[in-house]
């Protein structure tokens, strides 16, 4: 007994341990995004993130001016208690008591500095990135040889207003439509009903790229490419198949009589399905809209074919990628671009987990 | 409603005229008036000289109010007709905005798609019909082929299982950890992060800084804290095939959640009883997977391939922002986007995306033989 008992306290371990190992995996990337975009654009550049753990590095003991003790940087110097030339101590030499003997900077106006291997965590974070991204503030960078560098910053908040301006719209009104399709599906009686719906089931996985360049060309000849509408639309109507198929499997197993004793009483199917139908749908509703909602705000092929035009329209992910492609090595402004991105729809994920998991078994059926 | 009537005749012709009159002029009216208005926010949004918040803050409500209010009107007047014309066509105002979308967005394209590609680089207006040209340059394209290799090699035969088996792998441990929720979320978060913040992300990780100078990507810090050389890893030419992995990594991190989730649920389906008959058999852990568990999810594990297939066979945004398809990572998708919208050739880009359907009408058939099983129609 007790036998088996040990057996269950090791497999849990090893569950358990199995199970840490793999989240620490997952949560690294995510972690060491989070952690960056909270270092000065100095740090980021000469260290990792991970030297917020302590860590053992060199750190400076002492600064030597070597005009001051008349040091000719053109032969071999002694400093230190070592003798080495500039190209050497460039590099840095160690000496033999374990410490570190280094010239910063170039010949003429560099330093030397005595560096001792100890204990240190590179702990100075700054919201001065956030700064940058949001409010466009450009940001003045002084090398170590002097010269300043001007970094443009970048400006977030049209993006934000338009990711939003972009998503709440889009998941609102594929939902609607579907919603009242759902319902004319399940509960009314009109000719063609069945074949319609085989077209929504079949449509399911149409893949979008297909409708791309005859939509652009309608828009085209509409004028309304670049404008919100235009995204709305092309979303709602990417959208629907499975929004459609996800409520009409909701709203078609309500009870009959509930439904046929508002129609004793007079009821329109109008009034029934403002009045009964949505309210009693809400968790269905509520899980496939934020389903719709990650899919829209984390977009990126729709708005950069259907807003691409328009600079003004720019949502979040087209002005990440822009600043990818322009400044793939400005981490600090990468770093906290890519979470402030991220803010809403993890608040989304965190606040509303359960609906969303439920919105996502209802939809393992489609492809 | 026979108090209504009854009230009715007693008005008299005279009237009962002039109510009809003010009926049809309302229906007329409240219809062109809620266009008005809802032009009038178009032409607002469009100038868009207003402030941001401002323009945000009308774009919700005009766009949410403007559906919401098209269907109270058309209804509306759906309602005013004699009740047989209303349930003869108060269907059409429930489906009908949704069957117009649908086959505005995606049925019609299909056929006008196929008709694109049946002519070259300037389509149907100005162009040359070329036939089935474009089909055959798909097929005898070296970057084509590059793409379909890509595709088909590392997004559908190894995207594909790796996150299969890593969200089977994941559902099984935390169905016995008693941490089970937090494990699970923490797996699942990623999928609430965007194809370009993942990129951001992973770039980050495989960034590379020359030999001399501290590593700030983990990647190359752990290969040159092992003793190696940092490598410039997924936009490098000379390691060509590796780059793809690199790119499926990172799929395989956003997706596998997805797949937990769903396989989590299956796994609470199976009867505890037939568990614990097979214990009690004497079946190892293995056995119990491979015997039980396995057969007993093999439904969902379907339809989760499935959904992931579709998904990698569709896959643009991370080759996109990551290389832009340079360096030999090019997919199917990055070649439709390219040459539809950059090189501007939509007779060809159209036949890429021709291909993308025919690769998924198996899935459909599959969707709708699931359906007419079901039978809930």
């Amino acid at each position: 007994m007790s036998g088996s008992h040990g057996q269950r306290i090791r497999s849990a371990i090893l569950v358990n341990g199995a199970l840490a190992l793999l989240v620490l995996l997952w949560m690294i990337p995510t972690i060491g995004l989070f952690v960056s975009s909270f270092r000065s654009r100095e740090d980021i550049t000469v260290s990792g993130w991970w030297t917020i753990f302590p860590h053992r590095a060199w750190e400076v003991t002492e600064k030597i001016d070597p005009r001051e003790i008349g040091l000719d940087a053109t032969g071999p110097m002694q400093v230190g208690g070592i003798e080495a030339t500039f190209e050497e101590l460039r590099a840095g030499v160690s000496t033999p008591d374990g410490k570190r003997v280094q010239w910063i900077g170039n010949r003429r106006i560099g330093f030397i500095e005595i560096q001792e291997k100890q204990w240190t965590t590179r702990w100075n974070f700054t919201l001065e990135n956030y700064n940058q991204v949001l409010n466009g503030k450009n940001f003045e960078y002084k090398r170590p040889d002097g010269t300043v560098e001007i970094i443009p910053g970048d400006n977030f908040w049209g993006a934000i207003f338009n990711s939003i301006a972009v998503a709440i719209p889009s998941t609102v009104i594929p939902i609607l439509i579907a919603a009242f399709a759902a319902y004319g599906f399940a509960w009314m009686n009109f000719p063609g009903r069945r074949v319609l719906f085989i077209m929504v089931v079949a449509l399911l996985v149409v893949p979008l790229q297909i409708a791309l360049v005859p939509i652009l060309r309608d828009y085209a000849a509409l004028n309304i490419n670049g404008t919100f509408l235009a995204i709305w639309l092309a979303h709602a109507g990417f959208g629907l198949p499975l929004a459609t198929y996800l409520l009409f499997n909701y709203i078609s197993t309500l009870p009959r009589e509930m439904l046929e004793s508002a129609f004793i009483d007079g009821a329109s199917h109008y009034t029934i399905f403002t009045r009964m139908i949505l309210p009693l749908s809400v968790p269905a509703l509520a899980s496939f809209a934020i389903f719709q909602f990650l899919w829209v705000w984390n977009d990126y092929l729709v708005a950069l074919i259907f807003l691409g035009s328009n600079p003004d329209y720019q949502v979040l992910t087209m002005r990440l990628a822009n600043m990818v492609g322009d400044r793939g090595q400005d981490w600090h402004l990468l770093t906290s671009g890519a979470f402030v991105t991220m803010i809403l729809p993890l608040l989304v994920f965190f606040s509303l987990q359960r609906f969303f998991v439920r919105g996502l078994l209802a939809g393992s059926v489609k492809g | 409603m026979q108090l209504v009537e009854q009230r009715e005749e007693r008005l008299g012709a005279g009237a009962r005229i002039v109510a009809f009159i003010f009926r049809v002029a309302l229906a007329v009216l409240i219809p062109i008036i809620a266009f008005a208005v809802l032009y009038a926010g178009f032409l607002f949004l469009r100038a868009g000289d207003a402030p941001k918040w401002l323009i945000t803050v009308v774009a919700i409500i005009w766009g949410v109010g403007g559906v919401a209010a098209l269907y109270w009107i058309f209804n509306w007047i759906v309602e005013m007709l004699p009740d047989q014309w209303t349930a003869r066509l108060q269907p059409f105002v429930f489906i009908g905005p949704a069957i117009a979308i649908l086959a505005w967005y995606l049925a019609i394209p299909t056929g006008r798609t196929f008709w694109i590609s049946l002519w070259d680089r300037d389509g149907p207006q100005v162009g040359q019909f070329v036939g089935m040209a474009n089909y055959v340059s798909i097929f005898t394209d070296r970057m084509m082929r590059e793409a379909f290799r890509n595709n088909i090699f590392f997004w559908m035969l190894i995207a594909t299982p790796l996150t299969i088996i890593l969200g089977l792998l994941v559902a099984v441990l935390a169905d016995r950890s008693k941490a089970e929720r937090l494990f699970k979320s923490l797996i699942f978060l990623p999928m609430a992060i965007s194809f370009v913040g993942a990129g951001v992300i992973w770039n980050f990780i495989y960034e590379v800084k020359p030999a001399d100078a501290p590593q700030i990507g983990l990647l190359n810090a752990i290969v040159v804290g092992l003793g190696g050389q940092p490598q410039a890893w997924p936009a490098f030419t000379a390691i060509a095939p590796w780059n793809n992995l690199f790119l499926v990594i990172i799929v395989a991190w956003l997706q596998t959640g997805y797949a937990m989730v769903l396989f989590s649920a299956a796994l609470k389906g199976i009867p505890e009883e037939i568990i614990e008959a097979s214990r009690v058999d004497g079946a190892t852990e293995i056995q119990l997977f491979f015997r039980i568990m396995i057969p007993y999810i093999s439904g969902t594990i379907i339809t989760v391939t499935t959904t992931v297939v579709i998904f990698t066979l569709k896959i643009f945004d991370v080759v996109w922002v990551m290389t832009g398809g340079q360096f030999g990572t090019d997919v199917i998708a990055t070649q439709f986007y390219r040459q539809s919208f950059i090189a501007r050739n939509a007779g060809f880009g159209s036949a890429i995306a021709m291909i993308l359907l025919i690769a998924v009408i198996p899935v459909m058939i599959y969707n709708l033989r699931q359906f007419r099983e079901q039978e809930a129609f």
